[in-house]
């Protein structure tokens, strides 16, 4: 059922939200966590159905939050829907004039009780997404640099403001290669003296992996240049042999350590759903994050 | 070992990966490896939670030749994989897939897979680490766990060796104590992993979570406040194409003696003073040791055969009418009885263990059925309909709790009627609930033992069951219950000497 309320309020939303689920016949849903999707008139549609699609699977309460104009007098118009192609319930809240500076005295009262808040920026984040109205409500921030103009430039200024339950989404796309290195060096255990990574220019996942390298190997890494926007390979030399892992498809990779055979090995780009899945299933800090990112801004 | 640098405990994005090493397969061309063990063993690698180098070895009778044999293997996981099919993930394992073909008596075929395990140390890179899985029927355990001995495979200078053993453990104490005592003289105890796929490490887990994470059921956990347990192992099917192993071993052997008793120690058990290997089994054991049906084992216990009939919209055979079956078959397909735990926190709370094939639906649960309040504010009419308190574990399908109490019906007349509330694992949690199997091959493969049964739990269960089936060896006639149902009149009637009912799961 789709309830749409122009010019309301939280508290009526609230009601509408009862209405919505009793129509539905009061199905049993558990609810695992409030969704914030902070975004614009532009961006609303892939990141809710993005956000719908995970909460097939997991149901929550996901709320999207359109910042319209900030001139003139305070509006606020809402969608709420609950059931039909979603498991959870859905609230498009639209606001402008003078509320846009106070979307958190909206969002507040329509928050899951004693569940967790998470709040995901699919575009342009703010400076510091802690000291965030918004951000401030939730216990984990996603940004996501790579959907910005200038990604670098945008991981580094949210890193500076870094704080627990920060995340962005490029440390999140480099978990498949994490694994791979990891997996690499189980298998050969002598000591690293130094390496390379190579990807497009501008890429901050390839940036945040040379810091992560880094910060764990204590040796220096380079970043080459590469012809692909992805990471295209990383190097890693050892007393006994070269580490080397390089993407030779979409969906695979050749890896290669000293002492057996090389081999091609699974490396798949994940879907925005799937990486969000990641960085909800835990929902405390990320503390390896946060040496990373130190790393990268004292380098 | 050097530690590896890029680990870290506090990285949880990273998965938990098995070093380099092989999984040898005794059995692979058998029903349980082509539908559960190769599907998990893809189902693994497509998740990433398989090291590079990893290899699957099949040890077989058939004369296969390494294509077909690779292309069993690629049906077989492509049939029972969960996770979408990778041609890039299959071809990975593809690479590490041998084949050894010979008799389990053949010396030759041993020598070969020395031979092929060695090579697999060079080429993969599985530095000496192998895994045994025995998933073979238990008569061949001897010849194949000898030959094992015989050919120097058990020890190495470099990496571990691990055997898996299936259930069931032996059909009685005597032959469980020859079999522990035949795979103990080759491998040393912690190298010994028993599988019982029915009781997946989850599910272990989630008990001990929710009764020793939470403070609020240990107080009421106790005969002060719980009246009975009734724990249920139902499935809707019959035998199937298992005649040859089924008959003669029947329901209670099958289920009860390890699943069904391993779920009573864990729910009946004092907490651990650690979730160590050792601490949880001690507790385990202690209640093993302490439970045992009453004296009238007439009086408290029931087995019956399925007859032929309709169920679930389809019309089935009764067990005597199943392939393979000889007419003169006493064995049960329903077996129920009453134990007692002799501890002071169980004292006069009786554990009603049942299972069955053929009954109403596929169901694991256990349900703890408190005692009635002591003194009802209400008349006699307004509590009519209201049952007693239960805490419901829901094992399978749709893992969960569900608790059971009284309400009052909306309006002005005072009337109470159960109600329930529930909870589901699947939807609670932004992340689903791997596949028993996977769970079994990668605590194998990572040496993660803690919560397989031990030889002394498999030998105190037989000691639980074996005269219980002696009594029942004793009669000439057997029971019958209409497929579909919830089991024979015999069972209504050894609870309703108690004074109880079986809940309808």
């Amino acid at each position: 059922m789709e309830i749409a309320l122009e010019k309301t309020n939280a508290a009526r939303i609230a009601r509408a939200l009862v209405k919505a689920r009793r129509a539905a016949g009061s199905p049993a849903m558990d609810m695992v966590l409030t969704l914030l999707v902070v975004t614009d008139d532009e961006e609303v549609g892939a990141a809710l159905r993005t956000a719908t699609t995970l909460s097939r699977e997991h149901p929550s309460r996901v709320i999207g939050v359109i910042l319209g104009d900030g001139r003139g007098a305070a509006e606020l118009n809402a969608k709420v829907r609950v059931g039909e192609s979603s498991s959870g319930e859905s609230i498009l809240l639209r606001i402008s004039g003078e509320l846009t500076k106070h979307a958190e005295s909206v969002v507040l009262p329509l928050l899951l009780p004693d569940s967790p808040v998470v709040v995901w920026w699919p575009g342009k984040p703010p400076t510091d997404p802690s000291a965030d109205a918004i951000g401030q409500l939730a216990q984990r921030r996603l940004t996501d640099a790579e959907a910005t103009d200038s990604p670098i430039r945008s991981l580094k200024s949210v890193g500076r403001h870094y704080a627990p339950g920060d995340t962005d989404l490029s440390w999140t796309r480099l978990t498949p290669w994490r694994a791979l290195l990891a997996a690499a060096l189980d298998q050969s255990t002598s000591k690293v003296s130094s390496g390379s990574v190579t990807a497009g220019t501008g890429n901050p996942a390839a940036t945040l992996l040379v810091a992560w390298l880094e910060s764990r190997l204590k040796v220096p890494i380079t970043l080459r240049k590469g012809d692909i926007e992805q990471i295209s390979s990383v190097v890693l030399h050892t007393a006994a042999g070269d580490v080397v892992i390089e993407r030779v498809g979409p969906t695979s990779c050749h890896f290669s350590v000293p002492g057996s055979s090389p081999r091609e090995v699974p490396l798949g780009a994940r879907t925005l759903a799937e990486l969000l899945a990641e960085d909800l299933r835990r929902l405390d800090a990320d503390d390896i994050y946060e040496a990373t990112i130190s790393h990268l801004l004292t380098s | 070992m050097v530690d590896n640098p890029l680990r870290d405990p506090r990285d949880r994005r990273l998965p938990r990966i098995a070093g380099p090493c092989s999984l040898i397969l005794f059995g692979v061309t058998g029903d349980l490896a082509k539908k559960k063990l190769i599907p998990a063993v893809y189902d693994l690698a497509n998740r990433g939670l398989l090291p590079p180098g990893f290899a699957l070895v099949g040890f077989a009778r058939q004369d296969f030749g390494k294509q077909a044999f690779s292309k069993m293997i690629k049906q077989a996981a492509k049939d029972g994989a969960r996770t979408p099919w990778s041609e890039t993930v299959w071809k990975q394992l593809a690479a590490g897939i041998r084949f050894v073909p010979g008799e389990f008596d053949d010396d030759d075929a041993w020598e070969r897979l020395g031979k092929t395990m060695e090579e697999l140390d060079r080429q993969q890179g599985t530095g000496g680490n192998h895994a045994f899985y025995l998933s073979i029927p238990p008569s061949l355990f001897p010849v194949v766990v000898s030959q094992i001995k015989k050919h120097g495979l058990a020890e190495s200078s470099q990496g571990w060796r691990r055997v898996v053993i299936e259930k069931p453990f032996g059909h009685d104490l005597a032959t469980a104590q020859e079999l522990n005592t035949i795979v103990a003289d080759v491998f040393p105890s912690q190298s010994v992993f028993r599988i019982d796929h029915y009781l997946g490490k989850e599910t272990v887990q989630n008990i001990l979570a929710f009764r020793f994470a939470n403070g609020m059921f240990e107080p009421i956990w106790n005969n002060h406040y719980v009246d009975h347990v009734q724990i249920t192992m139902a499935e809707d099917i019959g035998i199937g194409s298992r005649a040859g192993y089924y008959d003669g071993i029947g329901a209670a052997r099958d289920v009860i003696q390890n699943h069904l008793l391993q779920l009573m120690a864990l729910i009946a058990m004092e907490e651990p003073v650690s979730f160590n290997a050792k601490s949880l089994r001690i507790e385990k054991q202690k209640i093993l040791a302490n439970a045992r049906t009453p004296a009238r084992i007439d009086l408290h216990s029931a087995h019956a055969q399925y007859d032929g009939g309709w169920a679930g919209g389809e019309k089935v055979l009764g067990y005597l009418e199943e392939q393979g079956i000889p007419q003169t078959s006493t064995t049960e397909t329903y077996a129920a009885m009453r134990i007692d735990i002799s501890t002071r926190r169980w004292a006069g709370v009786p554990f009603y263990l049942r299972t069955g094939k053929r009954l109403g639906r596929r169901v694991t649960e256990l349900a703890v059925i408190f005692k009635r309040a002591p003194h009802q504010p209400f008349s006699k009419h307004d509590v009519e309909e209201l049952g007693q308190n239960a805490l419901v574990m829901r094992i399978q399908p749709d893992e969960g709790v569900t608790l059971r109490f009284g309400a009052k019906v909306p309006g002005t007349t005072m009337e109470i009627r159960d109600v329930n509330m529930d909870f589901a694992y699947g939807g609670a949690f932004v992340e689903s609930s791997p596949e028993a199997y996977e769970r079994l091959i990668l605590d194998v493969l990572l040496g993660d033992p803690p919560l397989f049964p031990h030889r002394e739990e498999v030998e105190l269960s037989w000691e639980i069951l074996d005269p219980v089936i002696e009594h029942w060896s004793k009669q000439k006639t057997i029971d019958t219950y209409p497929s579909g149902t919830w089991g024979p009149e015999s069972a209504d009637k050894m609870l309703a000497r108690d004074g109880r009912v079986w809940r309808r799961p």
